[in-house]
């Protein structure tokens, strides 16, 4: 599993695909993530986070049907695949345990 | 304002320009969805500005398509979607897939075994790796008129070869014409084993490949070179170098080397053993004489030497040597390469000849490539009888644009995948059925499948196979008009069901020609061996008198066999019954010399009495009358020759040995081969020098019952000798094998023709049957009954049947006269077989075809006319 990174953008698109489960394309993705972060994300930086994933064997897509608002494009679904769970299992695992370390001092 | 509606247009360009065309669709997608979100919320303008920045984004390393432009990089798809279609067509129509598979399987099964067989024969010999440089020496010599081959010399000749011609050659060896049978014995074991007399050069030579000691072990007159197999027997595991065997409980040699057993495919193959040549001749020959033909000579060539140029150089070498009379019959010698040994050593009046051997390769190569001929036939019948079925997906493949050369590729693949199945199941059977083969053909073949080249072999087999069978479906079913198949006015018309008829026929003339083959071998052999042979074979055992102490032994083990109460009567000859040597000329009658030898051979009194010679006149040898010493019995055929009125009690003169008077004649015993003439033979009495033991067991005494005490009694009386025996009979049926192995070969081959055509039959049968249905439920309707209908179903195939006789029996009839023209008792063709083999074909044909018509005719018509 180390032989694939993930990065801090990329952690979070997954994350997005596996929140959405089905329902997540490109535009989809987008919306809920500007709305979970609160700011303006690029369309280009999600693509290219879905491709890296997708290459890294993270998700998996499929085209969807045929709709008329997107110029008669079809949608791109992507889906979190097992591996993808494992490793953002891993990454929250990773990230609890350490947190669990923070000794309990008060941070005043 | 329509115009104004879509994003900026550079910018949408650019982006479909530099995309890569996996992704462009959904990205593109994706903007445009944002674009109107953000034309809805926020404008057109702050939307057309984001779009361009978006585009300009996504500008990255990996979205922009590659530099030389992006396309597919094989066709894969529409090969998986081929191997698919074919694989569910052979799924849903199982029957068929059956039919096809198996029957090429079985084609395939028989190429390939004949193809390992033609290997083998083609391969012979090259087991010694001299083999492009070696060469035996022939001699072309007058004899009776005719320009006679002989390959026995005498020592004086190789000798000669050895030493003035010594720069011409790399190694001459002289080998003891044929293998001698010899006891080996060491400590307790004993066995007779067949080996060669040979000069010291031969190992190496022949370039044994030694398992212990070396090649040049042959150099001391007393050692030998064992074979592994030999050796294991004799020495167990133990070492067997600078062990003593002792042979024929005369000499003691000293093994000196071990070489791997020589393969079946060599002629040197029965070479249990090489031992010296100066052994062989020590005492009585020399390696200089001239008069005494009875040696190989084998040479090897320098590099680069020419077997033609040097033939005709030592052509005339004996001349200087030989005596007057020799001279006279003009002996030349000339070289005959290894290469050649083995399938190209007939010789006609001097000249090379088609061999037998060639013959047969060339005959058992036909049937292989009938044989296959037959399952590619079915394939391409079922293939194009089914073109129905699979005539909508060629009009719908060629509609959404399939080229036509994609849909041969298509149909191709899929016979192709046929063959590749066939191909392993054929390769199974091959495997299960070698040992039976190996039997049968007196072969030792195993597949070679360490070897990369037979994997070749076999892809390109299968491949070639694949192209045969599927070329005339792929071009036709590839050759419909798709708009004449998808109105549904295709239909498979007259020119389609003739070149199917004429497949049909091709496949039964094969396969009847090779039944009435196949009968007329087994007739043959029938023929022969209930030819009378003139004497009687049952209970009678024979043994070589292999060792010195049989010597004045004779009257002691017959009493002591006799008086076991099991033997019947014991006699001694000095050659075996079951071959014909031993020829002498020089008789005369009073005077008159005859021209022609006789098969000369000498025997003890006893000799008629244990073999059961059938007296035409006169009477057998007998100890009550000291005179027979000098008297003769001959045979028929022999008192043909001398053609006197009354033969028995007149007397021949035999050059310098005296007079010899006729006691009796017998009817002609069929010593050598049973399909040739008898030979003339005349028997005199001896008792020195006996080759051979013959007992006769007493016909109520079982073999099981007597041949241990026959054993124990000789082993109380020759303890050195071996209880080696054969039994009459069973050496006499050997003479059989070759034409028994040619009779068992052609059963299978034809059983499986036939049995191949019938698998095509009945896939055809079917086929038709079931394409008829409405027309067979439309007559069912009008009142046809059932007899009718299996009439009318059944009728075109006999006709295809009886066509096929009818070319085959001539063909057939041509071919076998011709083999059995080779033999000169032969059995005469009798138009019986061809009937019953017509017969039989045209009830096997009715067989196959009925249980389909009949299926169709009893089905219910109106389940066949409601379908639609």
């Amino acid at each position: 599993m180390t032989q694939h990174s993930l990065g801090e953008f990329e952690e979070l698109v997954l994350l997005m695909v596996a929140a959405l489960h089905d329902e997540a394309y490109g535009v989809v993705i987008l919306e809920g993530l500007e709305e979970k972060l609160k700011k303006k994300v690029n369309i280009s930086a999600v693509h290219v986070a879905l491709k890296r994933i997708e290459d890294k064997g993270f998700v998996k897509s499929r085209m969807g049907g045929i709709t008329e608002d997107r110029g008669g494009r079809r949608k791109k679904f992507y889906v979190i695949t097992a591996l993808g769970k494992r490793m953002l299992d891993a990454q929250y695992d990773l990230r609890n345990s350490i947190y669990k370390q923070i000794p309990k001092i008060s941070f005043g | 304002m329509k115009k104004t509606i879509g994003p900026p247009r550079f910018a949408h360009r650019f982006f479909r320009w530099y995309c890569h065309p996996r992704m462009r669709n959904h990205i593109e997608g994706d903007l445009l969805e944002d674009y109107r979100d953000r034309v809805h919320k926020k404008g057109k303008w702050k939307a057309d500005v984001r779009f361009v920045l978006d585009v300009l984004l996504l500008l990255r390393p990996e979205i922009i398509r590659p530099l030389e432009g992006y396309k597919n990089l094989n066709t894969y798809g529409m090969y998986k979607s081929y191997f698919k279609i074919g694989w569910r067509n052979l799924a849903k129509n199982k029957g068929y897939s059956f039919i096809n598979i198996g029957g090429l399987a079985l084609g395939m099964a028989v190429a390939m075994l004949i193809s390992l067989w033609v290997y083998d024969e083609l391969s012979f010999n090259k087991y010694h790796q001299n083999y492009e440089t070696i060469a035996q020496v022939y001699r072309l010599q007058n004899r009776g008129g005719e320009r006679g081959v002989s390959t026995s010399h005498v020592t004086g000749l190789g000798t000669l070869l050895k030493t003035e011609y010594a720069s011409h050659f790399k190694n001459v060896a002289m080998i003891r014409a044929r293998t001698e049978e010899r006891v080996l014995a060491f400590g307790e074991n004993k066995f007779t084993q067949s080996g060669y007399f040979m000069q010291p050069e031969g190992a190496e030579m022949l370039t044994l490949k030694m398992v212990r000691g070396t090649r040049q072990g042959l150099t001391d007159m007393k050692s030998i070179l064992l074979a592994e197999s030999v050796a294991k027997k004799l020495f167990g595991d133990a070492d067997p170098i600078n062990q003593v065997v002792l042979m024929d409980a005369k000499w003691d040699l000293k093994v000196t080397g071990v070489y791997e057993d020589l393969p079946k495919n060599s002629t040197f193959y029965d070479a249990s053993y090489f031992a010296p040549l100066d052994l062989y001749i020590d005492g009585w020959g020399s390696l200089t004489s001239w008069d005494n033909y009875f040696v190989y000579i084998y040479v090897q060539l320098n590099e680069g030497g020419n077997f033609e140029e040097l033939s005709r150089y030592i052509k005339d070498v004996m001349l200087a040597h030989v005596d007057a009379e020799t001279k006279e019959s003009k002996p030349e010698i000339f070289l005959h390469p290894m290469g050649q040994w083995h399938l190209d050593s007939e010789f006609k009046n001097g000249e090379l000849t088609t061999s037998k051997r060639m013959l047969s390769v060339w005959y058992y190569s036909a049937i292989g490539v009938f044989v296959l001929l037959l399952a590619c036939i079915n394939f391409m019948n079922l293939s194009t009888a089914r073109s129905e079925k699979r005539a909508k997906e060629v009009g719908i493949r060629k509609s959404i644009g399939s080229m036509r050369g994609q849909l041969i590729q298509q149909f191709f693949g899929e016979t192709l995948l046929v063959a590749f199945l066939s191909a392993v199941i054929a390769l199974i059977i091959v495997q299960l059925s070698l040992p039976w083969f190996n039997y049968v053909s007196d072969k030792n073949i195993a597949l070679p499948i360490s070897n990369p080249l037979f994997w070749l072999a076999c892809v390109a087999f299968t491949l070639f196979t694949g192209l045969l069978a599927g070329s005339y479906p792929a071009l036709y079913l590839s050759s419909f008009n798709a708009v004449k198949i998808l109105k549904g006015t295709f239909k498979a018309g007259r020119f389609a069901v003739l070149p199917r008829r004429v497949l049909v026929v091709v496949q039964f003339t094969v396969s009847i020609t090779l039944t009435i083959g196949t009968i007329i071998v087994y007739q043959q052999i029938q023929f022969a061996k209930n030819r009378p042979v003139g004497y009687s074979r049952a209970n009678l055992i024979g043994m070589r008198t292999a060792s010195p102490e049989y010597k004045g032994q004779y009257h002691t083990l017959r009493n002591e066999l006799k008086s076991t109460n099991l033997v019947e009567e014991i006699a001694e000859a000095n050659y075996s019954i079951i071959d014909t040597r031993g020829w002498n000329g020089g008789f005369s009658w009073h005077g008159n010399k005859y021209d022609q030898t006789f098969n000369t051979i000498y025997v003890t009194h006893e000799y008629g009495k244990t073999v059961g010679w059938e007296f035409v006149a006169g009477r057998d040898f007998s100890r009550d009358f000291p005179s027979d010493l000098s008297g003769i019995v001959i045979n028929e055929s022999a008192a043909a020759i001398l053609s006197l009125e009354n033969p028995v009690g007149e007397s021949l003169s035999w050059m310098d040995r005296g007079e010899f008077k006729i006691l009796g004649v017998v009817k002609d015993m069929v010593k050598g081969s049973p399909y040739e003439p008898t030979d003339p033979s005349i028997i005199f009495l001896s008792e020195s020098d006996m080759q051979w033991l013959y007992i006769k067991i007493k016909p109520e005494v079982s073999a099981h019952e007597a041949l241990p005490k026959i054993q124990s009694v000789l082993a109380s009386i020759v303890p050195s000798a071996p209880f080696d025996y054969t039994f009459a009979d069973e050496a006499y049926d050997a003479k059989f094998k070759a034409e028994e192995r040619i009779g068992k070969l052609a059963t299978l081959f034809s059983v499986l023709a036939l049995l191949i055509s019938c698998l095509g039959l009945f896939g055809l049968a079917s086929f038709i049957a079931e394409q008829r249905t409405k027309e067979i439920g439309i007559r069912k309707i009008l009142g046809a009954s059932i007899p009718n209908l299996w009439k009318m179903l059944s009728k075109d195939f006999a006709v295809l049947v009886i066509i096929a006789c009818s070319v085959s029996i001539p063909l057939s009839y041509y071919f076998m006269n011709s083999w059995l023209g080779q033999y000169e008792y032969r059995t005469a063709i009798s138009w019986n077989v061809f009937a019953f083999t017509a017969l039989g074909a045209l009830v096997i044909t009715l067989l196959t075809v009925s249980f389909q018509a009949i299926k169709a005719a009893v089905a219910n018509p109106v389940k066949s006319l409601r379908s639609e």
